[in-house]
Order: C-alpha cells, then structure tokens, then sequence
C-alpha cells in the first residue's frame, strides 16, 4: 500500500473519532478500536516516568462500551460537550500492518450554560492496524500535558 | 501583621455546641479560610508528606504543601528525614521549584543563600562583602539561621509532618484504631503507579466531608447497582478516633459469592444492564479478611483508600476559600506480579476524576458551593445515625462527618 493512501486512511479515522465523540455519537466510539485494544488517558508526567495509572483506561471493546453504558445510565454529571482540534498528525512508521501516529490534541469543553474552557491539551499516540479497512485503533495512549483534570473527566478524549 | 492576625478573633458562629448542625458559612467566609490555614493545617495535626519510597536515597526531596504552606521533605546523609518551609531565611522565596528530585544541598536562586539537607544555613553569598567592601555585618552568624523546621512521623510508609510542638506522636494521635486501619492497608512496600490531581470548584471541606459520609454512596454513584454489583449483604462499620477528625469505614464482601454470579450472569449474558468485561471489578480479597472497601480518613486533609484491589493516597490541598486540589496517588506493592498490576489498573477506572463510583464526587461539592453563593445563612443538618461522633457497627450514618466537626472546633476554638 502506497504511503498516501495509508495517511488518508489514517487521517479519516483520527477524524472520525472526534466527530463521534463531539457529536455525541458515543455509542459509535468503541467501534474505532480493534479488540482487544489498549485505550488510556495519562498524564505526560506519568507517561514519561514509565508509570501505568492513568485516569481512564480499557484493554478491550467491551470496557469501551462500558464505559459509554455509563455515562449514559450511570454516572451523574452536568451536561457538557467537547470540540476536538487535531494538530499535525505525524506517520512515524508504518510497516507489518501498523501504522505508527502521532498527533496533537486540544479539547475545549462546553457546558450545558454555554460556559467554554480550554480542557486538556496533549498528544495521542497511535498504533493503527492498516491491514484491513476500514482502519481501527489497535492502541491509543492520550498523553495529557498537565497532570490537572478540571472537576471530572466522563466523556473520553 | 500576618494574614492570621488580621483575621478576625471569632469565626463563624455556629447554631449550638453541637456537631449535628453545621453553619452554611464555614464553606464561604475567607476569615474561616484564614483561620482553618492557622489553626488546623499548620495547627497540632499531622499532615501527609510524601512516601518513604520517594525518599529512597540521601538527598531525595520532595516539595510540597500543607494546606497552602509550601513544605520541602528531605532525607539527609544520616538517613533521617527532615521536613522545613519551602522558604529562604533571606528574602522569602521559594527554595525548591521541582516537585521531586534529588540535591547534596539547597541553593536559593535568588542571592545565593544555601542550606544543607537539615535545613541549616551553610553559605552566603559575599557574606565578606567584594574586595572588603559591603558584605553582611559583623554580627551575623549563619548558624543562627536555620529553615523553618517541622516534626516528622513515619507510618505504615508514609511520611506525615507536623508544625506544632503539642501535637501528640503520631499513632496516639490517630488513636489505635485508625492506626490499625493505616497498617491493614500499608503492610507491604508500596510503589506509585501513577498520580493525577483532581481540582474541585469548592470549599476543601465539602470534599473531606464526602470521604467521610457513608451516607450518601449508593445514593450518587449509581454505578454498582445500575450495573447490579454487589448486592450481597455488606456488613461494615465505622470507627472513629478520640478526637473525631480521623476514622476508617469499612465493608466486607463474599468474594466468592461475588465470583459465582459472575460465572453465573456470563452464562446468561441476558441484560444490557451487565457489564461487557467484568474485569473492572474482579477483584481478590488481597488481605485476606473479606474488607473490600475501606476508606481511612486523617484529619485534615488524607485519605487513604482501599476499594477492593486499588489502593491509594488522595491528599486535599485547599486552594482558596472556594477551590481545592485533590491529589490521587495509586498505589501498588512490591508483592505484585504482572496479573496483580493489570487488575490495579483496571480498577483504577472505578476511582479517580473519571472513576465510575468516584467521578459525582467531583461535581457534587461544587453543586453545594454554587448553591451557597450569597445564600449561606442556616446550617446544614448531619444528623443520619444520631448526634454523636462514637463508632458504629453500622454505615447508614453521618457520625464520620460529626467527628470531623468535633475535632474542627475544638481546634478552631468556635
């Protein structure tokens, strides 16, 4: 496969993924990973030191989809969207099925009341598994600049 | 004069001498908020530091805070640890930038002030003045000048500090219960498995208050029974300490009860109202006594909690009347193997600022404090199980949060 044609491919996912979760089309957002799967939001600081514990983490499509069912049914919290903006999305190395991405996230929060606030800032590190189309995340570590959540995190980054 | 001298003699007036009605204001006067830095945070309290792990080698620092006073803890070259002000004798400023590191000695940027790992003043800058001129007079004495020092105490692996000289040693300030409880949970090595802070739009308090309320966790967090977990019969209690601000709540669990209705409900698989992957809450009785949750409270800002197979250190660090920071430590222990690891990180998911039965946690205290804006007359009741702070062999009680108020004012001198 030519190199183009995997940074479309890889560009159309990482797009995807931020519609479904800005757009609120949460239920969709478990069928962007492969399963299993590794998903974990962690801080930079955590990350750089080799520590695991991050804020939110699933190894496979069923802890996705769990976590969706609860904050649909569950959890308790005041209504509030995000706006994704994707910086440069960088292809490290793509080879054996996988593709390596990197990119830069910024997340704007927008409460129910209309009040919006820069959230969280960072990198996502991607394994993509580019044997099959349409793509699918094999592993996505959401590397957070800061170590400070503001109030709460439900909806994924 | 200082901010706690400007604040006024008297605080918030409270309904009566008891602890069953707590005024609305205690949440939102900045007077209060001055008084509580003074009296409780650096009043006869022990106040978590950091662990003895991060404190591995002479010279491993870490810098911190009690309540907002900024604290440097430090092991020396004789292996003690030594816990002062984060502040230069000379002109005040900050002396230690990193949150973690490792120094033979701290040397203050601004003029060159340097102490060693006592907190000694050991250098000065052209304290003979250049070329015979100017210099310190000839008075001064380095030796005179030391960082402001605090007491040290070390429990179960964690360091805890002190300002006051009347605080009783730590275990009999916790009392042997709460002890007890500390070294239930810390009975290994521990190491952080990762840390995040948390900031909550409220008063430090209405956090605290929240560990400490047993009352209100099936009621908020619908996680466990929206996912039909755990509705075995849980038989718990509560212990409280002498002076009230510091207790531990726990309840037990049929592990192996819990186990079968796994196996059980996969067979069936028949409800959306189950989890997809169990292994959020698969859990094993790690201590071997059935506790699946205890939550151990210090008065005045730590938690230390075991929710079944996580474990950890959460630290509340007041930042304004209305702002607080709530410091997360996961911890895990040097008796874990790679399957012990991947099940502490996967529980994680049930604490911490997204954590299924912890994120309300974040919000609820802020929903109070709005509620409170220029509406803070009245007291809030806290009446659940009783008037009293005593122990209980039951959960359905405020008792914990009455102890709190107990040991508040009597520091507070209300």
């Amino acid at each position: 496969m030519d190199d183009l044609a995997i940074r479309l491919g890889v560009q159309e996912l990482i797009g995807e993924y931020a519609e479904r979760i800005d757009e609120d089309r949460l239920e969709e957002w478990p069928d962007l990973f492969a399963d299993p799967c590794r998903y974990l939001v962690i801080s930079r600081a955590n990350h750089e030191a080799g520590m695991r514990q991050g804020v939110m983490y699933a190894a496979t499509r069923g802890m996705l989809l769990d976590r969706v069912f609860s904050i649909r049914r569950a959890n308790l919290f005041e209504p509030h969207r995000y706006r994704h903006v994707i910086g440069p999305i960088r292809l490290k190395t793509a080879g054996a099925g996988t593709a390596v991405v990197h990119s830069h996230l910024i997340v704007a929060r927008i409460m129910h009341d209309g009040t919006t606030v820069l959230f969280v800032s960072g990198r996502y590190l991607d394994q993509i598994d580019i044997s099959t189309t349409p793509y699918r995340f094999k592993e996505r570590i959401v590397v957070l600049d800061s170590d400070k959540i503001d109030t709460l995190l439900a909806i994924p980054l | 004069m200082s901010q706690s001298a400007l604040t006024a003699e008297h605080g918030v007036p409270w309904p009566s001498n008891g602890i069953s009605e707590v005024p609305f204001r205690v949440y939102t006067d900045q007077d209060q908020y001055h008084r509580e830095q003074e009296r409780l945070f650096k009043g006869p309290t022990w106040n978590y530091l950091c662990l003895t792990v991060e404190l591995a080698k002479p010279g491993d620092y870490v810098a911190t805070t009690i309540g907002e006073t900024a604290v440097i803890v430090v092991r020396d070259a004789t292996g003690e640890i030594n816990a002062f002000v984060n502040r230069c004798a000379h002109r005040g400023n900050l002396l230690c930038l990193e949150r973690q590191g490792n120094a033979r000695e701290f040397n203050c940027i601004y003029h060159g002030w340097i102490y060693n790992l006592t907190g000694q003043l050991t250098g000065v800058a052209f304290e003979h003045g250049v070329q015979h001129q100017g210099g310190m007079p000839p008075e001064f004495r380095k030796e005179e000048h030391k960082l402001h020092q605090l007491r040290v105490a070390v429990l179960g692996g964690l360091v805890f500090g002190t300002f006051s000289d009347v605080t009783p040693d730590l275990e009999t300030w916790l009392g042997a219960d709460v002890a007890r409880g500390l070294l239930r949970v810390m009975n290994r090595t521990p190491h952080v498995l990762g840390r995040n802070i948390q900031v909550l739009p409220n008063n430090w308090k209405l956090y605290f208050e929240n560990v400490k309320d047993t009352y209100h966790a099936s009621i908020l967090h619908l996680f466990l029974t929206t996912f039909r977990i755990n509705r075995l019969t849980m038989p718990g209690g509560i212990y409280i300490n002498q002076d009230g601000g510091s207790h531990y709540s726990f309840a037990k669990l049929d592990y192996a009860a819990e186990d079968a209705e796994y196996k059980e409900a996969g067979l069936r698989s028949d409800s959306e109202f189950r989890l997809q992957d169990n292994s959020v809450v698969e859990s094993v009785d790690e201590y071997g006594d059935g506790v699946s949750v205890q939550i151990l409270t210090i008065f005045p800002g730590m938690v230390l909690q075991q929710v079944r197979n996580t474990i950890a250190v959460r630290v509340i660090r007041p930042r304004g009347v209305d702002k607080t920071e709530l410091e997360w430590i996961h911890l895990g222990f040097d008796t874990d193997d790679e399957a012990m690891t991947e099940r502490r990180l996967r529980q994680g998911n049930l604490i911490g600022p997204a954590g299924y039965i912890a994120m309300e946690d974040g919000c609820i205290g802020g929903f109070v404090q709005r509620a409170l804006q220029y509406n803070d007359d009245g007291a809030g009741l806290v009446m659940m199980g009783g008037h009293e702070a005593e122990s209980q062999p039951f959960r359905a009680s405020e008792a914990a949060i009455r102890g709190f108020w107990k040991h508040y004012r009597a520091l507070m001198g209300d």
